[in-house]
């Protein structure tokens, strides 16, 4: 069994404009030890969906509205409020987009790592101090012991998102749940925290779910990756798989679309672009989502008529499409 | 060869520091550019490419003398930019203009798409209030923007829309040099490759120059001819762009081309080998 398993998880948001279904229907399974990348634009839903599995959304709008969120075989939708604070931070770690509102400014770093190691593990002040120090230097922070009395504002971006990953990993969690971790960062920093991620997650053998909208992130660092358009997953797949064998018309669009940094005529030549945008969520269609950008949904085609279920075209790899790249040359369906 | 229609000479923009509470005093500088320069010639792009902090912005807009340099020459079309004032230099400004990163935060709420589109025309004087409502919707329809909904909000359109708004309003006065300052780094990707392939079809018919600012190395080798690598305000490294890419001179420039990632697992495990076989990477983390 899986250390995480989502099934059939929706999300919706309640709203004067209507019910938004965020999330509609997503199932997700992360084992231990390994690195499922979702990616999606944005809108998608895939920070709702980590949101969700936190139960971090504030309730009312958000609701969830039906599926089950397992942990290590315990459900997490079921639990209550005060049982999930000992789930947060100590078994499940989260690293957010932005290190500079994810960490409170008022609060030197050392009392806010001091404080998740008291709230754990019951540590006294000054062991706790000392392994906060440690952890510090774990994620590379040079001088680590000295810094523990600056306050976030004194750290660089890419420094602060390490003392984010120092705080998720403190109370060594087994799955860390990473939203775009590096969106706010310049590449070569990106490139720093990602290899950072990497070792831990190898060191601790813990699972992550990384949520990002870069593709080349997730081919770095993900072991499987699930493609999520307009609330459901699309396609999921081993990363090697899903990259030289994209099946859904979204994802290899989607990867058509980026300009590839070794193409010798990307000068002269004009990128593929995807017509449209996603479809509005209060109101989807009563059939495949993507139907109306999609290069090969013809009028009269079942998947404008009815949505595709999620489909294993080969063993490990799920796609929700009547059109996948391996059946299109046979008659269309 | 025709000169270039854009030509920055050793230029400099260093931001005074000061301290003390009663008393202003300049304790220091941050020199924010400092001795950059570069050519575009007509119908070309240059890419500018660094990370954030290294000065990107900040030479383009002293470039289009929205910030006044320190020092340095600033020569547009033959004529030297730093040293005009008042009227002359508004004239010659038509001749330049800017899309911004943000299409959220760069168009005024308050306003139309109409009235948007039309204030350049309008600030300068351009036309009767009929013959500018006929210039918004040829605009528009330029950059693929319906023109029936010239009189809605700009809340009421998506990102990429209102890129395209921006842009539709950067050629209201047909100018020769359009700075693009990331211009899709707030959009998706499927969004990102509509706008680019725009910019890309406007100039090639209406023979614009770019100065495209980006921190995206991808994007910007889509869309330039030269690039320039800017780091902590200068240029490390300038030239044509596939020498740049293929054949990076400076340590710095091989150190950002390495950190990117890209959209293939197999490249990727090499690309990270040889990231991590040498020294750390440069650049503050």
């Amino acid at each position: 069994m899986a250390l995480l398993e989502v099934s059939d998880l929706k999300t919706h948001f309640f709203t004067r404009d209507g019910v938004v279904r965020a999330v509609d229907g997503v199932s997700l399974a992360v084992e231990a030890g390994r690195t499922l990348g979702i990616v999606g634009e944005s809108g998608c839903g895939k920070s709702v969906t980590a949101l969700s599995i936190m139960r971090l959304l504030p309730t009312p709008p958000a609701r969830i509205v039906s599926g089950s969120i397992r942990f290590d075989g315990r459900d997490l939708t079921s639990l209550s409020e005060r049982e999930l604070e000992d789930v947060r931070g100590r078994e499940i770690g989260m690293v957010f987009q932005d290190p500079m509102t994810a960490l409170n400014p008022t609060l030197t770093i050392g009392t806010q790592i001091v404080e998740v190691l008291q709230r754990h593990f019951g540590l006294d002040r000054r062991p706790a101090r000392r392994r906060a120090g440690e952890l510090l230097a774990e994620v590379g922070i040079p001088r680590a012991h000295e810094r523990l009395d600056d306050y976030p504002h004194r750290f660089s971006g890419g420094m602060r998102q390490r003392v984010g990953i120092a705080m998720a990993i403190a109370c060594e969690p087994r799955l860390l749940i990473a939203d775009e971790p590096t969106t706010a960062l310049d590449v070569t920093v990106q490139a720093q925290v990602l290899d950072l991620l990497d070792d831990l997650r190898r060191e601790r053998r813990m699972a992550m779910l990384l949520i990002t909208h870069n593709m080349g992130v997730v081919a770095e660092s993900a072991d499987d990756v699930a493609v999520m358009y307009a609330g459901q997953i699309v396609e999921q797949a081993p990363a090697a798989e899903l990259f030289s064998r994209p099946e859904h018309p979204y994802t290899e669009a989607l990867l058509s679309a980026l300009p590839d940094l070794e193409d010798l005529e990307a000068r002269r030549s004009r990128l593929t672009a995807i017509p449209g945008r996603p479809p509005d969520l209060v109101d989807p269609p009563a059939a495949c989502r993507f139907a109306a950008r999609c290069p090969f949904a013809e009028r009269g085609d079942c998947c404008v008529l009815e949505p595709p279920a999620l489909r294993e075209l080969r063993p490990g790899h799920w796609i929700r499409s009547a059109h996948p790249a391996s059946e299109r040359h046979l008659s269309p369906v | 060869m025709t000169p270039p229609l854009l030509t920055v000479g050793d230029l400099k923009v260093h931001f005074p520091i000061r301290s003390g509470l009663l008393f202003d005093r300049t304790v220091g500088h941050v020199k924010a550019v400092d001795g950059v320069s570069f050519e575009i010639a007509e119908g070309r792009t240059l890419g500018l490419v660094g990370e954030s902090g290294s000065g990107k912005s900040t030479t383009a807009y002293a470039a289009l003398q929205l910030l006044r340099p320190t020092a340095g020459s600033v020569r547009f079309d033959g004529r030297e930019l730093t040293a005009l004032r008042g009227e002359a230099l508004r004239q010659i400004r038509r001749q330049m203009q800017i899309v911004f990163q943000d299409p959220h935060a760069s168009l005024n709420p308050r306003m139309t798409v109409g009235r948007i589109v039309a204030e350049p025309l309008q600030a300068h004087g351009i036309g009767t209030r009929r013959s500018r409502r006929a210039s918004v919707a040829r605009l528009l329809e330029l950059v693929g923007f319906d023109p029936s909904y010239t009189n809605r909000y700009p809340h009421e359109f998506s990102g990429g829309q209102r890129q395209r708004i921006g842009i539709a309003r950067a050629l209201a006065l047909n100018p020769k040099l359009i700075v693009c300052d990331e211009p899709v780094s707030a959009l998706d990707v499927s969004i990102q490759a509509q706008i680019l392939n725009l910019l890309k079809d406007l100039q090639r018919d209406l023979g614009l120059s770019y100065l495209f600012i980006a921190h995206d190395l991808a994007v910007v080798r889509a869309m330039s001819d030269t690039i320039a690598v800017m780091h902590e305000g200068r240029l490390v490294e300038q030239g044509p762009a596939d020498d740049v890419y293929l054949r990076p001179q400076s340590e710095y420039t091989r150190a950002l081309l390495a950190a990117v990632p890209v959209a293939d697992p197999e490249r990727m495990q090499q690309r990270k080998a040889e990231r991590r076989r040498p020294k750390a990477a440069p650049g503050r983390a």
